[in-house]
């Protein structure tokens, strides 16, 4: 059993350590959250300025662009696009993880005749550089309509993620103790209930590691979301980088703000899974 | 009910796992697979709850030869080596899953688990998750949930393996007293000895996949069917010395007369005979397997007696433990701990009669003198 860890016990010296490092490697997420907040002016200082009245005004502009020509101000479609990676991240991510591990499943526990040869045939997917089918997908997408549709994108996510599900998922499956599974079947269970009964709820964290991770990777993904996303379907990387040809040079308050309103819902699912992510990383590590 | 098996084998590519076995264990019989690591005494266990599909034989509970039959639908109870509790679910509710399969309703379920953490006193624990248990308890809940519904028979693999020694004797009281109240086959998987004589009704010996010996627990020990069994069951170990069959000093009558064996490195030592040791052919290469608690020890050597020095001494509180040797051989004696004796002294050993069991050349035993 785990002892209960005493907070502080490292004593000061590490203590500070540690939180210049972590500091060190926060800054830059904590310049463009201060960023954010600062006037145009204030946000081009150089050195950077710690102190300064913070003004909300580049949160407005996300969601209502002031125009030139009338005083009325205009909304951007920056709600949508935000409702867009949520839902095609989400969704793409969340197909993955159960096509991923109801195929770990089967690889891990009814391993087929070269059953490594297919695992590292899945996991070639991933090793070119996404840019070298970019084209194939592309004509791909336009042929059968898929291009700018939500179902095209989420697709292809979910194919980028499976990989990924599969191998992760399966060493998880890997680690349990068979033994669990015999009982269950011993007692009567069905294969269904041996697997969402037994085996599902002994991985559920790291499922939830698999699923932030996935859904990290997702969220961030910039070059398929340009070409294969339409304006009904954008995502907030393509409409960040479509701010930054502006009518008054970079706005970089503005894309400041962007930024840390699409770091939340990250900042969100990843806090509130935080103790399954801890228990998901370090899976198998530590001896049953 | 009963469970038999019939020339049943297991193969894993060239590696035969169990070898043609013959077992069967009556109604209300516990018996207790025993033998050394990888003899396939566990194999045997999951062939017969279905875990593992034989290459070849019958596997029969009751009536019904469930060779086909998924593990799910042979309805035997197994408690496994490392508990297999559901780790997310609670106490009672790892108590209750065998009973979803049977389709009871709630009130039913809810009866008979209340009943069964009653008798194995689980009450208190109930709610809690396996990981929060005590390595006891933990074994209880495993217990509690292959007995809690109306199974064929019972399976328990190394079911006290994991304890420390003194939670081990009070389970092994616990379960034996459970399984007498439940009067069903049960089959016990142990490499423990102490386990196997305590608990079990019959042992079977295992060793490669063969059945060394089935028997009660007193005549494992005290008829060894063969070098392997005598040599693997008994602490301290039988002391086992090649020696040659000399000759019978007087005709062989039923009673028997002397024989004179002679023990590697030329001592000779003189044992009275019965008629099937008598029928031995003068230069017969046997093994003499004495336990080294029917042993005595004397002063003043004698034709009945082999010369040793003794080697080391072992205190075990009541008992001491000495190893003697001479130039070829050695031997373990247990002596009374008051019996003066000192390392290095000179010392005869006598067999005590009707202790001495005399294996062939092929292994098998012969006979006891």
């Amino acid at each position: 059993m785990a002892k209960q860890r005493e907070i502080g016990k490292a004593g000061w010296g590490r203590s500070l350590f540690a939180g210049i490092v972590g500091l060190i490697y926060f800054f830059p997420v904590l310049w463009i959250i201060l960023t954010a907040f600062k006037t145009r002016t204030d946000a081009l200082e150089i050195p950077p300025k710690f102190l300064f009245s913070p003004t909300l005004d580049n949160f407005r502009s996300v969601f209502f662009r002031a125009s030139i020509s009338s005083d009325s101000s205009q909304a951007t479609n920056f709600i949508l696009y935000f409702f867009n990676s949520i839902f095609i991240a989400g969704t793409a991510v969340l197909l993955a993880l159960i096509i991923g591990t109801l195929a770990a499943y089967a690889f891990s526990r009814h391993p087929l005749k070269g059953n490594d040869t297919y695992l590292f045939i899945i996991l070639t997917t991933r090793m070119m550089p996404p840019i070298v089918v970019i084209i194939p997908i592309f004509l791909m997408f336009r042929l059968t309509g898929l291009a700018g549709s939500y179902w095209g994108i989420i697709l292809l996510y979910t194919a980028f993620n499976i990989p990924f599900s599969v191998w992760l998922v399966k060493s998880f499956f890997d680690e349990l103790n068979p033994e669990i599974e015999d009982a269950a079947r011993m007692d009567g269970a069905s294969d269904w209930r041996v697997f969402f009964g037994t085996c599902i709820p002994q991985i559920v964290a790291g499922l939830a590691a698999t699923f932030v991770f996935g859904l990290i990777l997702t969220w961030n993904e910039f070059l398929f979301a340009l070409l294969l996303t339409g304006v009904e379907t954008r995502t907030v990387p393509v409409a960040m980088a479509r701010t930054l040809g502006g009518e008054v040079g970079v706005d970089y308050g503005l894309l400041a703000a962007i930024v840390t309103l699409f770091l939340i819902p990250i900042f969100f699912v990843t806090f509130l899974l935080q103790n399954q992510l801890l228990r998901g990383v370090t899976f198998g590590t530590v001896k049953k | 009910m009963s469970v038999d098996l019939k020339q049943v084998s297991k193969i894993y590519g060239s590696l035969t796992a169990v070898d043609a076995i013959d077992l069967d264990v009556q109604d209300g019989e516990v018996l207790c697979l025993l033998g050394p690591s990888g003899c396939g005494k566990t194999t045997t266990l999951r062939l017969v709850a279905g875990l593992e599909t034989a290459n070849g034989g019958d596997i029969n509970i009751g009536d019904k030869r469930v060779n086909d039959l998924a593990a799910r639908d042979r309805n035997v109870a197994m408690s496994f080596q490392f508990y297999a509790l559901y780790p997310s679910l609670s106490v009672a509710k790892n108590l209750a899953f065998p009973l979803h399969a049977e389709r009871l309703s709630r009130s039913e379920i809810d009866a008979k688990v209340a009943e069964t953490s009653r008798v194995l006193q689980l009450d208190s624990i109930l709610d809690r998750l396996p990981g929060q248990l005590a390595e006891g308890e933990k074994q209880r809940v495993a217990v509690g949930r292959s007995i809690i519904r109306d199974p064929t028979c019972f399976l328990f693999d190394e079911p006290l393996s994991r304890l420390d020694v003194q939670l081990r004797e009070e389970m092994r009281g616990e379960i034996k007293e459970v399984l007498q109240g439940l009067s069903k086959p049960t089959v016990i998987v142990t490499h423990d000895q102490l386990e196997a004589l305590t608990m079990a009704d019959r042992i079977a010996v295992m060793r490669d996949g063969r059945i060394e010996q089935v028997d009660t627990p007193h005549n494992v020990f005290s008829q060894p069917a063969n070098l392997f069994v005598a040599g693997f069951i008994g602490t301290p170990q039988m002391n086992l010395l090649p020696a040659t069959f000399q000759q019978a000093l007087s005709s062989g009558s039923a009673t028997g007369g002397l024989g004179e064996f002679v023990v590697t490195g030329n001592q000779v030592v003189q044992l009275p005979l019965n008629s099937d040791a008598a029928a031995l052919k003068p230069g017969t290469k046997v093994t003499l397997g004495v336990r080294p608690r029917n042993l005595q020890l004397q002063s003043e050597g004698d034709a009945g007696t082999l010369s040793m020095k003794v080697d080391l001494i072992e205190p075990m509180g009541a008992e001491t433990l000495a190893h003697l040797r001479d130039d070829h051989n050695e031997m373990r004696v247990v002596i009374d701990w008051r019996t003066p004796i000192d390392e290095g002294e000179s010392v005869h050993v006598r067999f005590m009669p009707g202790s001495t069991h005399i294996f062939a050349d092929d292994e098998q035993l012969v006979t006891t003198l």
